[in-house]
């Protein structure tokens, strides 16, 4: 259902609180999916009744969407699918989630994500695993995989993201739904639970386009919360650019890629060209080394970001410890999944004198060639496509032995990830399984809502 | 593919005190080859030659953003925080002993 959908029921005479209590309830029937961490049922249902009474309103009221779990938000706790956050209860709520219900919409759950956002399944949650929406023995992507599955159950119109290196664009891929990566700066991060503070972003899933453009048109814009926010340049694009110049990024259809990926982006690629665009094969030759430098820069960042989590002064506290540094060490060491300490330890190793150079400083320059490469793109072409993701959604437990080998599948969301700028997934296309297939559209600093624009042109012609 | 940076187990216990972190004996085993293959592979830099480039740790040209510097009301109150720390004693919060 789309929020214009439910805008109309409302308008037609149906209460906000049966729209809130059909999406309670659909949430706890697919309760098999485990796509939620936690309900927000009392709050959501008084909004609702405020709703009804009038004394809420704006363009989403009585709209219910899903927050990741690594949202603070009220009514239920914050755990960002770990036992270090399990009870926490947030003190305030993300600017994000504030603009939402500023505008009337209803958080009515939090969703299921990897551990602190470190995954690309969603198997690293401390609650289990979410399963995908088109077959539960596969994965849900991440790590927003939660709210990618709940977006295509149909339990809610929309659903909030955050994407370091393709959390959103992924799971959007393995689901079936759309899904923004917005511009780098483009919507306010306080008050998520931070990963990498140099590529984290805010966006969202929706089953439409129009949907994706209205919610960023709330979200985004300046927030003195945060500092690396933009002055709002997001605006909904009326009608797409004709005849775009169109990149088909050539790394990114190697041999190594799922045949039927491949023949999706193929075939989307084609419909660009019926549709006048122009779309040429375009080489992106510092992809290849995008993923080594991705997983340099976000352990160093999230080491930092996450050595405030002590059991000091919220959180999870180890019990029997005799001082100070063993308290530190024992709720870490409990608190946190291994693929936490993981990462944390690599950016620690790549972080410690003596190595600096040899790593941080070597990607940070590596960085610098890759967006000279697609700036030096972005002179000729419009937007450059690919896959989201080589393969459609894996098996649960497929890749959960070998770290390198679940990295790989974040190979082509990494590098827009790194520049900074916008990438959406469209949901292009399906296997003989019926397990969806995403095409990435990747365009330049703040082309958000150009890119929206296109993928909009394109939905009559989506299989 | 990967190159060999092997990780011993003195190296790992390293990071793992360096990063505040008590690990369990189960995970240990795991770590050592995962990090050691992370790190093997993140060697593929080492082809670029990346001499004269400037390193990129912004990326849309930030540089200092500065704010007035007067206090910014965040409508939490000091009881609201302490009453989230795991202890807490007389408006403070209490941990056990430093030294």
């Amino acid at each position: 259902m789309t929020i214009n959908e439910i805008k109309n029921r409302i308008k037609d005479g149906s209460s906000a609180r049966s729209i809130v209590e059909d999406s309670i309830n659909k949430l706890k029937a697919n309760s098999d999916y485990n796509a939620a961490i936690n309900l927000i049922e009392e709050r959501s249902l008084k909004r609702a009744d405020e709703v009804d009474g009038g004394k809420i309103q704006g363009k989403l009221a009585g709209v219910p969407f899903i927050a990741k779990d690594n949202f603070l938000a009220f009514g239920a706790p914050t755990t960002a699918a770990s036992k270090m956050l399990k009870t926490f209860d947030a003190p305030l709520q993300a600017t994000a989630i504030e603009k939402l219900e500023a505008e009337g919409a209803i958080c009515i759950a939090k969703a299921n994500l990897d551990a602190f956002a470190h995954g690309g399944s969603t198997e690293n949650s401390a609650f289990g695993p979410t399963k995908n929406a088109f077959d539960k023995d596969r994965v849900a992507g991440g790590s927003s995989g939660g709210s990618a599955v709940v977006t295509a159950l149909d339990i809610v119109p929309f659903a909030l993201g955050s994407d370091t290196g393709g959390s959103i664009r992924q799971p959007a891929s393995y689901n079936g739904v759309f899904g923004i990566k917005p511009t780098y700066g483009a919507v306010s991060r306080f008050g998520v639970v931070a990963m990498a503070s140099s590529t984290d972003v805010v966006g969202l899933f929706a089953k439409t386009v129009e949907d994706v453009e209205l919610i960023m048109d709330i979200m985004s814009g300046i927030d003195d919360k945060d500092m690396t926010t933009f002055p709002d340049y997001f605006k909904v694009e009326e009608s797409v650019k004709p005849n775009q110049r169109i990149g088909l990024i050539s790394e990114f259809m190697s041999s190594g890629v799922d045949k039927d990926v491949l023949d999706t982006v193929n075939n989307y690629a084609d419909k660009l060209r019926s549709k006048g665009h122009i779309v040429e094969d375009v080489n992106l030759s510092m992809s290849e080394y995008a993923l080594a430098m991705y997983y340099i820069i976000t352990p160093a960042e999230l080491s930092s970001n996450l050595a405030r989590f002590d059991g000091v002064r919220y959180g999870y506290r180890a019990e029997d410890a005799d001082d100070l540094t063993e308290l530190y060490g024992k709720t870490r060491g409990e608190g946190f999944v291994t693929e936490n300490k993981r990462r944390i330890m690599i950016g620690s190793y790549v972080l410690s004198s003596g190595f600096f150079d040899a790593y941080y400083l070597k990607a940070q320059k590596a960085r610098t060639l890759l967006i000279n490469q697609f700036d030096e793109l972005f002179k000729t072409y419009d937007v450059l496509i690919g896959p989201t993701a080589p393969t459609p959604a894996f098996k649960l437990g497929e890749n959960t032995t070998d770290p390198v080998k679940m990295y790989l599948n974040d190979i082509m969301t990494v590098p827009a990830s790194l520049a900074g700028i916008p990438a959406i997934n469209v949901p292009a296309g399906s296997n003989e399984q019926g397990l969806p297939i995403g095409v990435q559209l990747i365009g330049p600093m703040k082309a958000d809502a150009q890119l929206l624009a296109l993928a909009k042109s394109m939905e009559d012609v989506q299989a | 593919m990967y190159f060999m940076t092997q990780i011993s187990r003195d190296d790992l216990l390293r990071l793992a005190q360096l990063s505040s972190l008590e690990l369990k004996e189960t995970e240990i085993d795991g770590l050592m080859s995962d990090i050691s293959n992370i790190l093997g592979y993140v060697e593929k830099l080492n082809e670029l030659d990346t001499d004269g480039v400037e390193p990129t740790y912004q990326v849309t040209g930030l540089k200092n953003v500065w704010r007035g510097d007067e206090e910014i009301n965040y409508g939490v109150t000091r009881e609201e925080l302490l009453a989230r720390a795991p202890e807490s004693v007389e408006n403070q919060i209490k941990v056990p002993k430093v030294l």
